[in-house]
């Protein structure tokens, strides 16, 4: 590994100096759900985040030829992998971004290593990217649901939330999800008391929210995502669940998820996630752009998630001098630090899983909120090195291999 | 005998009542299409998307306006209505002497355009709408939000009237004279056309209503035509097509189907629907009300 | 011109451009107009010719592209074997689909096929070989007779032509046989059909059969070109598209599915980058079709050519003042 880390650090130099006089060109695809149940947390306001970020790297000013595509992929991974082939086969496009939807994720993955680019993952969830699919290609920037699982079902069996009964979406991602947070809360004392599949889209959950409350467990877990979520969500308001002594645990949610719900059903939801807008000054300037460009919604997690990965790329290119080569770049995002103003300082492990902390939040009651967007406490830090699934657990071929 | 299966009978209740309430809304959105069927002969394929603008038309007349839900359930249908009535006399009108076929595909671009338009307009995420009934009754076996038993008692009401409007009134014996014999029925001073027109106005506000019933319950999104229009479809066609009362009957039925199913297999709830009408149609193809040709 | 005259020309120019294209244009994206065609033929001949509306037909196709990918990739077989037991899969599929649905006419056959393709959808959805919502990714391509490797892109696409202008001459053979004429006196007047003595039923059963089995060879084709096979392929909106390719070209004309499809799948293709434009567009230019075009772009040339035709017959003596008016009669 050493030798080969080298190896892209001599032919970096050499290649910056062969180029450092010619412009760098670079082309970006972001990939995104433009359409469907996830275009709202994705979306364009991906592509807002991808153009802000090479803005903010002043490609201009370093006389670099940045171009951006986008195409929206409809949540269908034949759909998307029939683009990102076009992509990289006739546009010379250097790296995907974003590519929410894990099954388009993979299929993806799997072209980014075959034609040796960059995907640049954000919005996708399943951990598998940086474990058994893992490529030296990709890197994983935002969140998985090993982080998901680990970050909500620990806090929620730590404080006392020890019986559970999960509400799963009848399809992988679900299914991913079910396991992983089953896994947590049995190896911290909780229990599994039953689960229930429910058809993806799901349209009417009250019958599964009538078993989840038969089931007599503390906690009913919802492994599902956008819409489904917010439907159970409010579903469970009306049937009075809370009031009832059972609480909820949304596995994977997005701020544009519980502006959805209203915070008079949403208020008390604990879950995971990376980035919030309102945690800084730096952040809420940079909400404050996104809003104006995006129908006045605040950016997501992913949305800052891609704006980072996409830096911290540019950043690479930099480095290595060109953007041709896909696994050198990655090679050199790994080398590099992360550094940039929404996710702080960082680093990108071998296995391409980008470490950064977590936070655990808690939706604000209605009469605790100031304004529009503003939804969330903080509620715990999960720090860095706790936050992911560890190297050695994903099991990773090609870094085993290496090592 | 609940024991032996593994459900105790309160849960089996449970999910039965949840099932009208969801055949409630079958029943209105069949009841629908089964009159623009029956009296124009046409597949209306943008009936999810005419339900789902019933909804926005409630969650925009709230937010805009301020109208709130009870004023929503009138002017929301009207609104949705004038629309579907504008559609009629610009497109749909020119269909009728061709194949059926033409009007289903007709009505299945409109939906593409029409959700295509909300989406642009409001994205996916869906937007909240406030309970005008919060609160619940305790009725034993369940607790029973109270919004679900108006949702019940409405559909019941508008199906019944509407029944009554078509198979019992004057009115009602004009639509269905015209339906078959157009011409004689305009010779004795009616004007078909118009009647027509606000025949189809009628069903969509139909769906418009079932939509601003269903906002607070379901997520307004531009997506919520499109997951129930096929399984409303199913509804109609196993109903009989065209057939009133059999649309209304076999809504509050295949609600309680799909409640049962619910119960023993979840997996399968969005399946059963279309099992049913693949066996319903080869034992009796004019459906289980319908008059056989 | 002679009919036949034409067709060949057509069919002839079709074959130029086919061979040449590749040259010029991105092969996948013309390979998967290549497999959407040979869809929308299969389709056409049960509508256009049967007339029998179908809504369905995704059962077929993304049934092929499951068995092919499954067959492919985790027996391991080679790319022209999948196919054909892809293929063969969806004939079988077909056999038991057609055996239930042409008992039914007009409407209830649309919504018999819908019926029994969205218990196909759940069968896909649960069963575990299919993979979910993944589907089946990274099907190899493989090696063609174990010799001609398909991961070149240009070997691949005409490897497709070759089965694209198979399926599309056996459509053609159909169609123009006894057969096909007996077909279309049933779609004309079947009572009268039957009184002549024909077993209607047996007649659409087969019909039914070959179209199934070509929208599986269809299936089967794209899976192996875009080496995965999902849920998309067996979703009720798949068969809505292949009526769409097939009403935009014109139903009922020999190359009006090919120019459909061309249509579609370029403008998919190229107005990806309007985001969530494409639908829009999509449906405008169906409910355009549906309201002005009605024969589809194929059907509105034949038409515009017959009346020249016949303008020229008719002799240069008699000025034709009125444009003739659109033909009402349309037929399924």
């Amino acid at each position: 590994m050493v030798s080969r880390k080298l190896l892209y650090g001599l032919s970096a130099i050499a290649l910056m100096s062969a180029t450092s006089a010619h412009a760098i060109d670079v082309k970006l695809g972001v990939l995104t759900d433009m359409s469907g149940l996830y275009a709202d947390l994705t979306g364009q306001g991906s592509v807002w985040a991808t153009r802000k970020a090479i803005e903010d790297f002043g490609a201009e000013e370093k006389g670099w030829n940045v171009e951006v595509v986008f195409a929206d992929h409809q949540n269908r991974p034949d759909v998307g992998s029939t683009v990102v082939r076009q992509w990289f086969d006739t546009d010379d496009v250097d790296a995907v971004v974003d590519v929410p939807t894990s099954s388009v994720a993979l299929a993806v993955n799997e072209l980014t290593a075959d034609r040796n680019k960059v995907f640049l993952v954000s919005g996708a969830a399943t951990a598998d990217l940086t474990g058994s699919a893992c490529t030296p290609n990709t890197v994983h920037w935002t969140y998985d649901t090993w982080a998901l699982a680990n970050g909500t079902g620990r806090a929620i069996v730590e404080t006392g939330g020890e019986s559970w009964f999960f509400l799963t979406a009848d399809y992988a991602f679900g299914h991913a999800l079910e396991r992983d947070t089953s896994a947590v809360v049995e190896e911290f004392g909780g229990q599994v008391l039953g689960t229930v599949r429910h058809p993806f889209p799901g349209t009417d959950f009250s019958s599964f929210i009538l078993q989840a409350q038969g089931s007599g467990a503390q906690i009913i877990g919802l492994a599902n995502a956008g819409g489904d979520t917010v439907n159970a969500v409010n579903t469970a308001a009306e049937f009075g669940i809370v009031q009832a002594g059972q609480n909820l645990a949304a596995l994977l949610m997005f701020i544009t998820d519980v502006h959805a719900i209203g915070l008079e059903n949403a208020q008390g939801l604990i879950f995971t996630e990376a980035w919030y807008w309102d945690q800084n000054d730096v952040n809420r300037e940079f909400a404050a752009e996104f809003a104006e460009a995006n129908r006045g919604n605040k950016p997501t997690m992913i949305h800052a998630g891609v704006y980072s990965s996409v830096l911290h790329y540019l950043k690479a290119i930099e480095e290595v001098g060109s953007a041709e080569d896909g696994a050198a770049v990655v090679a050199a995002m790994k080398e590099i630090p992360t550094d940039d103003k929404l996710f702080g300082e960082g680093m990108i492990r071998e296995d391409g899983r980008k470490i950064h902390d977590m936070y655990l939040f808690e939706v604000k009651a209605p009469d605790e909120s100031t304004g529009d967007w503003d939804y969330y406490h903080q509620r715990a830090v999960i720090p860095a090195d706790g936050a992911f699934r560890p190297l050695e657990d994903g099991g990773c071929e090609f870094v085993a291999s290496a090592n | 005998m609940f024991e032996l299966i593994g459900i105790p009978p309160q849960a089996f209740y449970a999910q039965l009542t949840l099932g009208l309430v969801n055949g409630a809304f079958y029943a209105v959105l069949s009841l629908g299409l089964a009159v623009i069927f029956g009296l124009l002969n046409v597949i209306n394929f943008t009936h999810g998307a005419q339900y789902m603008m019933g909804a926005f038309a409630g969650y925009i007349l709230l937010t805009l306006f301020g109208v709130p839900y009870w004023g929503a359930l009138i002017l929301a249908p009207i609104i949705v209505g004038a629309i579907g009535i504008v559609i009629e006399r610009t497109m749909l009108r020119h269909l009728y002497h061709l194949d059926h076929l033409y009007g289903l595909l007709l009505t299945f671009g409109l939906v593409l355009v029409i959700e295509g338009l909300f989406r642009q307009q409001y994205g996916v995420s869906g937007r909240p709408y406030p309970n005008p009934l919060p609160g619940g009754q305790n009725l034993g076996f369940m607790f029973l939000p109270n919004y679900r038993l108006w949702v019940i008692v409405a559909s019941v009401v508008v199906c019944f009237a509407t029944w009554y409007l078509i198979e019992q009134t004057r009115l009602g014996s004009y639509l269905r004279a015209a339906v078959e014999r157009p011409d004689l029925v305009q010779a004795f001073g009616i004007n078909v056309p118009v009647m027509v027109t606000l025949t189809y106005g009628f069903g969509v506000a139909l769906a418009g209503f079932a939509g601003v019933l269903a906002a607070p319950i379901q997520v307004v999104s531009p997506m919520m035509g499109m997951n129930i229009i096929i399984v409303v479809f199913a509804v109609v066609v196993i109903g009989g097509m065209g057939s009133i009362l059999g649309a209304i009957i076999t809504g509050y039925f295949l609600g309680l189907v799909e409640g049962l199913t619910r119960v023993f297999y979840p997996e399968a709830s969005s399946t059963v629907i279309f099992v049913i009408m693949a066996i319903v149609l080869l034992i009796r193809p004019q459906g289980l009300f319908g008059k056989a040709k | 011109m002679t009919m036949q005259n034409r067709t060949l020309i057509a069919f002839l120019a079709f074959m130029v451009i086919a061979i040449v294209a590749p040259f010029f244009l991105y092969p996948v994206y013309l390979m998967k107009i290549l497999c959407f065609a040979l869809f929308a033929c299969a389709f056409n001949l049960l509508l256009g010719y049967g007339g029998l509306l179908s809504f369905g037909h995704a059962m077929f196709f993304g049934g092929a592209s499951y068995f092919t990918g499954h067959i492919a990739k985790v027996w391991g077989w080679s790319p022209e074997l999948a196919i054909l037991a892809g293929t063969a899969c969806a004939a079988v599929l077909g056999l038991v689909a057609g055996f239930i649905a042409i008992r039914r006419v007009g409407i209830y056959f649309a919504m018999v096929t819908l019926a029994l393709a969205q218990m196909f959808f759940f069968f896909s959805l649960q069963a575990p070989f299919t993979g979910g919502e993944d589907g089946i990714q990274g099907i190899p391509r493989g090696h063609l007779f174990g010799i001609i490797n398909m991961r070149n892109d240009m070997a691949l696409y005409f490897f497709v032509l070759a089965i694209f202008t198979f399926g599309f001459l056996f459509i053609y053979r159909v169609i123009h046989s006894p057969f096909g004429q007996v077909l279309k006196a049933i779609r004309e007047n079947e009572p009268r059909a039957i009184s002549l003595g024909y077993k209607t039923d047996n007649y659409k059963l087969i019909t039914f059969v070959i179209s199934a089995t070509f929208a599986g060879l269809a299936g089967a084709t794209k899976a192996i070109v875009f080496q995965i096979a999902s849920l998309t392929d067996v979703m009720w909106q798949m068969s809505g598209e292949v009526v769409l390719m097939t009403l935009v070209g014109g139903m009922g004309t020999i190359f009006g599915p090919i120019v459909g499809s061309v249509v579609i799948v370029t403008m998919q293709n190229y107005l990806a980058g309007f985001g969530e434009w494409v639908l829009i567009i999509q449906g405008v230019v169906f409910v355009i079709v549906v309201l002005a075009f009605r024969k589809g772009i194929v059907g509105e040339l034949i038409a515009w050519y017959d009346r020249r035709e016949r303008r020229k017959q008719a002799g240069e003596e008699v000025e034709i003042v009125h444009a003739p008016a659109t033909a009402k009669a349309e037929h399924l």
